[in-house]
């Protein structure tokens, strides 16, 4: 500041008397940070483009296809119903979807409440936290679908399978959130505790979590909003009950595009509600944290 | 309510029976008039959702107003089509209490964000700048003393340092008038002096109108040459600064309770 | 009164626990999700894993085969990330409040992006299978409109995040639309976008995945061919090279961001 009350009282000239004082403009540094970037986009482009130049299109004949697919949206937006599958029965298997949905996600929240606390800097030794992070870091890397598909050798296909499977990724995407909610709590209040004398249970039960129960409950609506689209999957991928079931006998066994209309419809009437509580719960996390 | 006759020049800016509705309850802005004068440096005051910020932003029209006329340079700025908007946008400069600047680009790209209204729209769009222009935003740079931050990245940059780019960035537009909202609200006591004081500069040196909402009486009292004190979208004084008497800001402010605490610097 | 406190407090406690165990039961229920084999199968897993679930010598020989499957689904997927940002950069640019010229078309736009990413992939994988076969093209298209809704959203938000003051200032200039999205948005929000387009890539290698099992490509095929005629040597060895990919490049993403944001 002193700076430029310095250069103030320096520079009592207009404007035009300036001009000969500038010469120059010294010269522009490229910083680091557009160079990524540059490169980063360039490398994306040319990949692909190569991808697309080589991407196997099953020798279809793309415009025919592209119009038959068209031609099917029409019917699936325009007709849905269908014999096989009365509304209520197809509501019926969009609340089995949301059951399994449930399930994964409970089963989540409870191991990663635990997890969460191993993983959070503030109550937590280093070691422990890093343990954890590669944990998470682990199970996120390997596909829902796999993981579904690995414990059905034990499990069998289907509901329990699926169930495990999607608890997997929701154990550590719920640990990353939890834990970094637990970090935001402030680190007087747990000072003041300790000073008191409670023990590491105490705190938690009594000052960690209580303070950032409002978090923890947003961020498992926001998972759960996630694993109803995964539950859908698992009825199509996994042999589990539910509307994704439907949907793939629907499309891929009876080619009834009349029925994949109404579950399309189904689901997606779901998915948005779930969408426009989970925003209102996000926006809350982020006023919260402003 | 006392009313300055002597004006420095003809009126540059006229507003009159200006109205704002927002949502047809109370109004926001209700019957505004004032003109402003080449040079003349005017602060508005009153408390806190008065209408200050919506008064300046229906001059330059970023609000349209409800009723009500804003004259600039003998134009009436509500009656322009986008294309002349944007011509008299151009010669009326504007300074936030945020800085409102791109954070992410360099102190000179911002400055010269503010010749934008005066390119056209392909050699805008492509940031192509003229010698002469670099050589203005780099020469408004220095005097503001920013030289050696001019390629700096201005999320880098103090709140004051951030202001005084502002305030580059309105001076290249070569404007007639500034709009400053709440330019200092957000800076600490030295770096609002500082901003003050080169505002209080460019008004005398350029002949630049200076229309300034501030919420610190004191600074209306140091730095203005006529103080409108606005209340519940009305205009409830106008006068020069030796004329705000206690009773008169505690008029402006609504109850004396709420007055802010002034002290009398003359 | 203190006392009234801690048993309003009981009162809501038991309330969300005996909601909480109820939805529960009705879940199992219709679901029918076994607690008892849920429980035990997770020990059996890991102990059949260990014993089973690992890629062996001859696993390893199959390596060059499915690094090229691999190959192939990370192509699909970048490309179709790529692709679906310069679309949902164009969609944002009218849906986003920000910087939009026109109420209505805005609404639309949003409309658009809101209906194609809760359109669940599999949906998307099943619909276009019908008409454009098992192929490559399939996935990519999947994994394109999926995108295009999700990565317009997000660019929506960050431009309403990032940039919203700047083109405030830029209005009251004078500066023309184009002039402020080109000087004003983009270079305030490409960072933040770049961020989402990594995180997008890596979301699509673990989607390609699954849309591989549906449409018969790529690594998640590799998968299905191994584990349905039961080679878990092999199978095992694509998951672990789908771990290391997906690693490899959240890393990448992190070192990026961090320079970048």
């Amino acid at each position: 500041m002193t700076n430029a009350l310095d250069t103030m009282s320096g520079t009592d000239r207009p404007v035009g008397s300036m001009v000969a004082s500038v010469s120059r403009l010294p010269a522009r540094p490229l910083t680091k940070e557009k160079v990524v970037i540059r490169l980063l986009l360039s490398v994306l482009a040319v990949t692909t483009v190569y991808a697309l130049a080589h991407l196997d299109d099953g020798g279809v004949n793309l415009l025919q296809a592209a119009s038959d697919t068209l031609a099917n949206l029409k019917i699936i937006f325009l007709h849905p119903g269908g014999p096989h599958l009365s509304f209520l029965k197809a509501l019926y298997e969009v609340v089995i979807t949301l059951g399994l949905a449930f399930l994964a996600t409970l089963f989540g929240a409870f191991i990663a409440l635990f997890l969460g606390l191993l993983g959070a800097q503030n109550l937590a030794p280093k070691p422990v936290t890093n343990v954890i992070k590669a944990f998470v870091a682990f199970v996120r890397a390997v596909p829902t679908i796999l993981w579904v598909l690995i414990f059905a050798v034990t499990a069998g296909l289907g509901a329990t399978a699926a169930v495990i499977g999607m608890t997997f990724h929701s154990v550590s995407y719920l640990t990353k959130a939890y834990s970094e909610s637990f970090e935001d709590l402030d680190r007087s209040v747990i000072e003041a505790l300790k000073a008191s004398g409670a023990n590491w249970w105490q705190i938690v039960f009594q000052a960690v979590i209580p303070s950032s129960s409002t978090y923890l409950l947003s961020w498992t609506f926001l998972r759960f909003e996630m694993n109803f689209a995964n539950a859908v999957v698992m009825g199509a991928a996994a042999g589990a009950s539910g509307v994704g079931f439907d949907l793939y006998m629907a499309s891929g066994y009876y080619f009834d595009l009349r029925e994949v209309g109404l579950i399309t419809y189904l689901i997606l009437a779901f998915a948005i509600i779930l969408e426009t509580i989970a925003i209102r719960m996000k926006n809350r996390i982020k006023d919260d944290q402003a | 309510m006392t009313q300055i006759s002597q004006l420095p020049g003809a009126p540059l800016l006229e507003v009159s029976h200006v109205m704002k509705n927002y949502d047809g309850t109370r109004p926001a802005l209700d019957d505004i008039s004032f003109s402003i004068g080449k040079g003349e440096f005017v602060a508005v005051i009153g408390p806190s959702g008065a209408g200050k910020s919506t008064l300046l932003r229906c001059i330059n029209r970023m609000i349209d107003v409800s009723d009500g006329e804003v004259r600039f340079e003998g134009v009436s700025v509500s009656q322009l089509n986008r294309r002349d908007l944007k011509k008299v946008r151009s010669k009326i400069g504007m300074i936030f209490q945020h800085y409102n600047l791109v954070e992410r680009l360099t102190v000179i790209e911002n400055v010269l964000h503010g010749r934008l209204g005066s390119k056209s729209t392909l050699s805008g769009a492509l940031g192509r700048y003229s010698r002469d222009e670099k050589r203005q935003a780099m020469e408004l740079i220095s005097m503001l003393g920013l030289a050696e931050h001019v390629y700096q990245r201005c999320d880098r940059l103090s709140g004051g340092q951030k202001q005084r780019v502002g305030i580059a960035r309105a001076l290249v537009q070569d404007p007639k008038v500034i709009l400053c909202d709440e330019p200092i609200a957000s800076l600490d006591p030295n770096a609002s002096k500082v901003i003050m004081e080169q505002l209080k500069r460019f008004s005398n040196e350029m002949h630049i109108s200076l229309i300034v909402n501030l919420h610190q009486v004191d600074v209306a009292l140091r730095y203005s040459d006529r103080i409108l004190g606005v209340n519940k979208g009305r205009i409830v004084f106008d006068g020069r600064p030796s004329e705000l008497s206690p009773e008169r800001i505690a008029e402006i402010y609504g109850t004396e309770l709420s007055a802010p605490r002034v002290r009398y610097a003359s | 009164m203190p006392a009234d406190i801690f048993a309003k407090r009981r009162n809501d406690r038991l309330l969300f626990f005996g909601a909480l165990a109820a939805l529960t039961a009705g879940s199992i229920f219709i679901t029918n999700y076994d607690p008892v084999a849920g429980f035990t199968s997770i020990g059996k897993a890991f102990v059949w894993g260990a014993s089973n679930f690992y890629p062996n010598a001859r696993a390893l020989t199959k390596l060059p085969d499915i690094a090229l499957k691999l190959r192939d689904t990370i192509l699909m997927s970048v490309a179709a990330t790529t692709v679906a940002a310069i679309f949902a950069l164009m969609l944002a640019m009218v849906g986003s409040r920000t910087t939009r010229i026109n109420a209505v078309f805005g609404a639309i736009a949003r409309a658009i992006a809101s209906v194609l990413r809760n359109i669940p992939l599999v949906a998307w994988a099943m619909i276009l299978m019908l008409a454009f076969s098992q192929s490559q093209l399939t996935g990519f298209l999947a994994l394109f409109f999926g995108s295009l809704g999700f990565l317009t959203r997000a660019f929506i938000e960050t431009i309403d995040e990032v940039s919203i003051h700047a083109v405030e200032a830029l209005q009251a200039t004078g500066a023309s639309h184009t002039s402020i999205i080109l000087q004003a948005v983009l270079p305030s929000s490409l960072p933040q976008m770049i961020s989402w387009l990594l995180f997008m890539i890596d979301t699509n290698i673990r989607d390609a995945t699954l849309v591989g099992l549906l449409t018969g490509t790529g690594v998640g095929f590799s998968f299905d061919v191994y584990y349905k005629s039961f080679h878990f040597h092999e199978a095992s060895l694509v998951v672990l090279m789908i771990v290391i990919t997906i690693i490899c490049i959240e890393m990448m993403s992190n070192y990026i961001r961090r320079i970048i944001l």
